[in-house]
């Protein structure tokens, strides 16, 4: 199948001179939830933009849909909707006029049932009438959304869509890229939680000065990149390790109640079985035992902080 | 073409009039009744007449232009402006909008609302004096036409402006001097003939005069060349317009 979007040989160089894309080279596959990570300035925000419309390529490509979005940008831009980093919004408009406002200048027929069902699934709908200026910025963030879905895209753009959200919403958003994954459209979103890449995510791009370093399944990242901490939760504390444990690699820890072990899953062998070995011979009485797996933040500030 | 978008655009713009609806009108009526107040009444008691028309009868089509002009440019630069301003020209950016479908629904939006003020200021002036209109049809079409010209020139002001200053910089540096050197107020006839020649090339004389001829069947310059002059402006504007989109001037980075 066809990718939703594919991005070739992508660069952009800003009127000062400065190099926001390197050549950037991406598939999206249809249907799935790809989470672009990066620092500040990293170029996330001029990569959506270009796919979008909204800012000119100095070169390269992108198709949506196998479409040009230059040479073919009427086609290729009703297939795509874009939830901008920045709030901006109308003001003196009511939220159900400037969200059937998007749905006509995306090229779609009105259709009151389906704007009533979107303001519906984003508690917008007793707020239909107020004006848009005297809505939160949480709000105001759900009114974004609700315009970017107003003319039915199959790929969906989210520039930071949690960014000063609150926990609550941060859920219903989750429920909502979820929801629309499940309908089949295509999400490409941004953001600096990284559990929330982590959460939603399918796979995983990591971009730094302008150049995509990185792009790889989630699980498959975590499982690379992930090293493992075994932690043993001792019976009862010890001062120091026993002789026998001393050349293992275990740490002590929480004051003497824990030992932790830090292996890389992929290595041939993990140590794991000679040291549960060793720990047998050694008499300790463990209680408990749980295992703990990098995070995505761990593995994004270890890429990132190793020189480009 | 998308019609939809256009159709989207302008209605938003509308409901935007409508909403300062009083302020868009009680200030265009006002200075134009200043206007005849001061110039009718004033002036006029010592000017008889000017082309076999009474002074008064004579402002009308004058005024009616420069209300036109400066409300059109200021209607339709705004209106691109704001949303350039506030970040929501990005929605527009991603649409499938064409440049053109874009540029239409904003002078059609700003067009229509200067002619509507356009006919409550004629009304208006009607209370003043009398006069009567010789060709009805000529001066709708100089109206729509005018209207369509000055907000596509708004249009093309607005894309260009990078802050408020420069909004207002050029409808104060050019357009309203333009307007009352082209004879809103007076006949070329009556001005010495090296200012006479000048006046010929300032655009807005071409317009006053045609929309002059349609109530009064006499101007200072042919209505055929009024009618060329106001459309080779147009397509002037049309063209510039159409570069800006081409290159993404002020509008994409
Ligand atoms: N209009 C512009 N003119 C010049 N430089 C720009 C412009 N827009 C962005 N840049 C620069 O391009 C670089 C990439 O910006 P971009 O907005 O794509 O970053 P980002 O990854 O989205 O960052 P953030 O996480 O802060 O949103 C930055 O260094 C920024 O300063
Ligand atoms: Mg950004």
């Amino acid at each position: 199948m066809r990718p939703a979007l594919e991005i070739r040989n992508l660069s952009k160089r800003y009127a000062g001179g400065f190099e926001a894309l390197r050549g950037v080279d991406l598939d999206i596959r249809r249907g799935e939830i790809f989470a672009l990570l990066g620092p500040n300035g990293a170029g996330k925000t001029t990569l959506i933009g270009i796919s979008c419309g909204t800012i000119s390529a100095t070169t390269g490509t992108v198709l949506a849909d196998g479409l040009d979005t230059v040479r073919d940008y009427k086609a290729a831009r009703a297939r795509i909707g874009l939830v901008p980093q920045e709030l901006a919004t109308d003001a003196f408009e009511s939220v159900w006029a400037t969200v059937s406002f998007s749905r006509g200048l995306f090229g779609r027929p009105p259709n009151p049932a389906f704007i009533e069902g979107l303001l519906r699934d984003l508690s917008l709908w007793d707020k239909r009438d107020q004006r848009i200026m005297t809505l939160s910025g949480g709000m105001k963030r759900r009114v974004l959304i609700a315009k970017a879905l107003s003319h039915e895209p199959q790929i969906l753009f989210l520039d930071e869509p949690t960014a000063g959200v609150d926990v609550e919403l941060r859920r219903d958003m989750w429920q909502l890229v979820r929801r629309l994954q499940a309908q089949g459209v295509t999400i490409v979103l941004t953001t600096h939680y990284i559990d929330e890449a982590e959460e939603m995510a399918d796979r995983i791009g990591v971009i730094h000065r302008g150049k995509l370093i990185l792009v790889e399944e989630k699980a498959e990242l975590m499982r690379k990149l992930g090293t493992k901490k075994l932690i043993l939760e001792l019976a009862s504390p010890v001062a120091a390790l026993p002789p026998t444990l001393a050349t293992t690699g275990l740490d002590l820890a929480a004051g003497g109640r824990e030992l932790v072990y830090s292996y890389d899953r992929q290595a041939g062998d993990t140590g794991v079985a000679a040291l549960l070995a060793a720990l047998a011979a050694s008499g300790l009485d463990v209680a408990d035992l749980r295992t703990e797996q990098s995070s995505l933040e761990e593995i994004f500030v270890q890429l990132v902080e190793e020189p480009a | 073409m998308n019609w939809h978008a256009i159709r989207a655009i302008y209605l938003f713009e509308m409901a935007r009039m409508r909403r300062t609806l009083l302020q868009s009108v009680i200030s265009p009526v006002l200075s134009t009744t200043l206007y005849f107040v001061v110039f009718g009444a004033a002036i006029g008691s010592r000017i008889s007449e000017v082309d076999g028309v009474s002074y008064g009868a004579f402002l009308v089509p004058g005024l009616l232009m420069l209300s036109l002009l400066t409300q059109s440019v200021s209607n339709a630069s705004f209106a691109i402006y704001f949303p350039k301003f506030t970040g929501t020209i990005f929605e527009h950016l991603s649409a499938p909008v064409s440049a053109f479908e874009l540029t239409a629904s904003y002078v059609a939006a700003a067009a229509s609302k200067s002619v509507i003020l356009g006919v409550i200021i004629l009304l208006t002036a009607r209370l003043f004096v009398p006069f009567g209109i010789a060709h009805p049809v000529w001066m709708a079409a100089f109206l729509v036409l005018t209207a369509v010209t000055f907000s596509l020139l708004g249009f093309l002001i607005g894309i260009w402006a990078e802050n408020f200053e420069k909004l207002q910089l050029i409808p104060l540096l050019v357009i309203t001097p333009l307007t009352f050197l082209g004879g809103s107020f007076y006949s070329i006839d009556m001005l010495p003939p090296f200012w006479r020649t000048v006046s010929l090339l300032n655009p807005v004389l071409y317009l006053v005069s045609g929309f002059r001829w349609s109530f009064f069947g006499s101007a200072d310059v042919g209505v055929g060349l009024s009618l060329g002059m106001t459309l080779a402006f147009l397509l002037a504007c049309a063209a510039v317009v159409a570069w800006m989109f081409r290159t993404g001037y002020r509008l994409k980075p």
